[in-house]
Parts: structure tokens; sequence; C-alpha cells
């Protein structure tokens, strides 16, 4: 009985590291997708089309793959080591490549759901003498977060699971965790990692079914 | 004087040429409807007037102040056209109302930022009260279009008649000197049109400076009390409406005319 509560601790405290790195993910990706969703939305073409072929390669490419470039690459190349030695340097290294690979991600979803809202809800913010930030955050900024939600939780779903790939690196996260138990000849470890994400993914498909109802009261 | 001149307006989009040199003028007090064959560029105009597009020649005066004159970019600057827009107001022919407020806040939104900006270094007691201002005149305008007991309804809860009254409340709240309809009743079904057209009616008595936009001829020749008659970017015709319905003097007009009279 011991062993299974010692187990189902260290379990959630390996779970913990998948948290930190989906919250961590977030509160960067979500801003850093809308600037790039702007950069990729410009009429200055370079821009665009730079932010577009960048999108385009992340988006291309496996998280995987990302993960290792960003962790090895700038050692390989001889610039020395900014990801600090240690569990924090692989974990600031996985972190960094799930901020840039998931607003990638978001970018496209923002751009979507901002060319979504009708060109006359602009002109008629314009023709009453707003401003263009006030059409921005009085006007279309509603109808575009009720637009992508759908879109943008099945990638935050979708960012729960994905945590588990920060193990190529080493970071030593649940299903590394329950891995190594399996070594000794326990596999029930495994299953409760599955139970952890889960109820984590039942908590957020209850957080965002309820954000849709809120924003229901309206049609756009 | 005249309220607005327009003088000798061109606009292209690439190699179309939309506008081909207009030039009108109309009295306060006095509402102006433009009629003409689709694609002919009423729309164009109407947006030109409301600097949603920029016209590449020409001259635009409100109140003998030059508003807007293609060769002279001071008169261009981003700032300023946000001021200068509101010399107009604009009623789309598809509403566009904000889905995500209320009919009352619609009409009030704008007029709300717009005080936010003008008090900004005043104490909350006067925005507050300046809120209450805008609230009470805008129910006392949606009180005029009918929709009292609307205020607290959402767009998608009212009909395509019932929107494009709150589009006008929405228009009249800012003040404008002149306000624009482009085809207001076009988007409805033909059993809503009348109590959108009874409420322009109804502005035109009480004398509003209006440009209207429309393919319902008898409404124009009833309402208007100068009509401009457009085709391929350029005015045919203009006079008062008993002339023009009943007295055309170009062909192109005669024939515009005659087809509608037998279509409608
Ligand atoms: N943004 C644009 N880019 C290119 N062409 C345009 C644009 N806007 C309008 N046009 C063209 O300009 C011409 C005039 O259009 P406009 O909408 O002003 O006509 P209209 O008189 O309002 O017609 P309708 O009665 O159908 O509303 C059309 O041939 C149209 O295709
Ligand atoms: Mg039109």
């Amino acid at each position: 009985m011991s062993n299974f509560s010692t187990i189902m601790a260290r379990l959630l405290e390996a779970f913990r590291l998948n948290g930190q790195l989906f919250i961590l993910t977030l509160v960067f990706a979500l801003p850093l997708g809308l600037i790039i969703a702007f950069g990729s939305m410009s009429r200055w073409k370079p821009l665009s089309l730079l932010t577009r072929t960048v999108v385009w390669i992340i988006r291309g490419t496996p998280l995987m793959l990302q993960i290792i470039v960003i962790f090895f690459a700038p050692g390989l190349l001889g610039w020395g080591s900014p990801w600090g030695a240690g569990a924090s340097g692989r974990f600031s290294a996985a972190t960094v490549a799930f901020v840039i690979n998931y607003a990638c991600y978001f970018s496209e979803i923002y751009r979507g759901g901002i060319q979504g809202v009708p060109k006359g809800q602009t002109e008629a913010g314009q023709v009453l003498g707003m401003t263009k930030s006030q059409i921005f955050f009085k006007v279309t900024l509603l109808q575009v977060v009720k637009r992508i939600l759908p879109a943008m939780s099945n990638e935050i779903i979708t960012l729960v699971k994905d945590t588990s790939l920060a193990r190529i690196i080493s970071n030593k996260e649940i299903i590394m965790m329950a891995h190594e138990y399996t070594a000794k000849g326990l596999i029930w470890p495994l299953f409760f990692t599955g139970v952890f994400f889960l109820v984590f993914v039942g908590a957020l498909t209850l957080l965002f079914n309820a954000l849709e109802k809120k924003l229901d009261y309206f049609r756009c | 004087m005249a309220i607005l001149e327009v003088e000798n307006i061109y606009k292209n989009f690439g190699e179309t040429q939309v506008l081909k040199g207009i030039s009108f003028s109309l009295e306060q007090g006095q509402a102006l409807a433009i009629i003409g064959a689709s694609g002919s560029g009423k729309t164009t105009l109407l947006r030109c007037l409301n600097f949603l597009e920029r016209p590449d020649k020409g001259i635009i005066r409100v109140n003998g102040d030059v508003l807007f004159d293609a060769q002279d970019p001071s008169t261009q600057l981003e700032k300023e056209i946000r001021k200068k827009r509101l010399n107009f107001g604009l009623v789309f022919q598809s509403f566009h109302l904000f889905p995500q407020y209320t009919v009352l806040k619609n009409v009030t939104l704008a007029s709300e930022l717009l005080t936010k900006e003008q008090l900004k270094h005043q104490g909350r007691a006067a925005l507050r009260a300046a809120y209450q201002d805008i609230e009470e005149q805008a129910r006392m305008l949606l009180d005029q279009m009918g929709l009292l007991d609307k205020v607290n309804a959402y767009p998608h809860q009212l009909s395509g008649g019932q929107q494009q009254r709150v589009a006008i409340a929405r228009a009249l709240a800012l003040h404008p000197k002149i306000l624009c309809f482009d085809e207001p009743t076009s988007a409805l079904d033909p059993e809503l049109t009348g109590e959108v057209l009874r409420v322009i009616r109804g502005l035109a008595e009480k004398k509003t400076t209006m440009v209207i936009v429309t393919h319902e001829m008898a409404f124009a020749r009833d309402v208007a009390d100068h009509v401009i008659f457009m085709d391929d970017g350029v005015i045919v015709e203009e006079g008062r409406p008993e002339d023009l319905f009943s007295n055309p003097k170009e062909e192109r007009t005669r024939q515009f005319l005659s087809r509608y009279s037998s279509s409608n």
C-alpha cells in the first residue's frame, strides 16, 4: 500500500512538470501568437511573407524535432549553452520550443478568426468615428474570441497531451516516470498516467464548454 | 450656402474607372435621392463621402470648409479623417450592427467612446453624468424609431427592419450633419421595407439633411427634394423629382425609369 502511494506521489510530482509546461506555454504563446498573426496579415509584404514562411516551417515539422534542435543546436553550432545545466536548462529549452510551436498554431487560428469578422463591422466602427484600437478591442475582439473558441479548445487540449514530448530531452514528465516503473515490472503506473491526463483534459473541456455557453448570448 | 459640395470626384479601382467626375451640392435640410443601375458607382460615391474610399481626384466641402482635396495631402491626415467622418453618418444596406451589444449599447457605444476621450482629465462624476445623457438621448432616438421595447434585445433577436431602424438610430446618435443611406431597404423582405421607409420619411419631415441611394422610385419621388440619376460613373441627369420622374430629358434616364416602372 505504501508502495502504491509513493508511486502515485511521484507520478503526481512528475505531472507538475507537464502542468508547468502547459501553463508557461499558454502564458507566452497566446500573446505571441497574436503578434505573429498581425505580422502575417501585415500589408508590408516582406513582413507577412517572412512570418508566413516561419509559421509554415514550424507547423510543417514535428514538435519533437523542434525540441531537439532548440536544445542541441546552440551547443553544436558553437554558440555556447544558453540553456544552463541540469533539469532547469532542459525545461527552459522545452518551454521555448513549445512556445514557438504553439504560438504559430495559435497565430493561424487568430488569423482565421480575425479575417472571418465581416469587413462591415470595421467599417461601421470607422464611420462612427472609432479609432483602430477602439474598433479592435470594442467591436472585433469578442467576435474573434467567439469564432475561435472551438479551434482554440482543441489546440489547447492537444497541448496538454503534447507536454509529454518534453521527455525527449530528458525532462522528467509523467510518462517518462511511469515508463521507468515498467522496467521494474510495474505496468499500472502507466495506466494512472492516462487517468491524470483524462482528468486534466476533462476539466479543460468543462471550462471551454462553460466559456462557449457564456458567449452564446449573441450570434455573429 | 450649400451644406455639402462635391466637386469633380474621380475614383478608380485599378483599371476600372468607377466615378468619372461627380459634382453636386446639397442644401441644409434637404433630402437628395441618388438612383441608377447596379454598378453605376452609387455605393462608391457614398463611401467616398464617408472616407471609406479615397477619391483619386476632387474636392469635398462641408459648410464651405474643404474636408477633402485629392491635391492637398494636408486634408488627408489619418487623425483628422476620423473627426471629419463625423460630419457624415452612413446607414449600410446590411445594417452591420455590433452583434455582441444590446440595441441600446449599439446606439450609445460610439458616443461613449468619444466622450471618454474628451473628458479624459475630468472626474468620474462628469463622465457618469455624460453617459447618462447619452443613454437618455439613445432612448429618445429608439423611441422615435418605435423600438423602445427592444432596448435590451440583441441584434440577432430582431427582424431586418428592426435592425435597420437600430442602425439609423446609431447613426443619428452622433448628430451627423449629413446622413447617408445606401439602399437601406434592399436587404429586407418586401413587407419590412415600409417600416424603414416610414422612419426615413419622418426624418425628411424634420428637415434632416440626407443623401439616399435607393431603388425605391416611388419613395424617392415622394421624399426627395432633389434627385440625381447616375450611370456608369457620371451624373446623367438631375433635378426636382417631379421633373426627373415625369419628364426625363435624357434618353438613358428614360430607359432606366421605364425598366423600373415595368419591373415594379
Ligand atoms: N473595392 C473595389 N474593388 C474593385 N472594384 C470595385 C470595388 N468596389 C466597387 N467596385 C466596382 O465599381 C463599380 C461600381 O460599384 P458600386 O458598388 O459603387 O455600384 P452601385 O451603383 O452601388 O451598384 P448597386 O446598385 O449594385 O449597389 C462596380 O463595377 C464594382 O464592381
Ligand atoms: Mg451599391
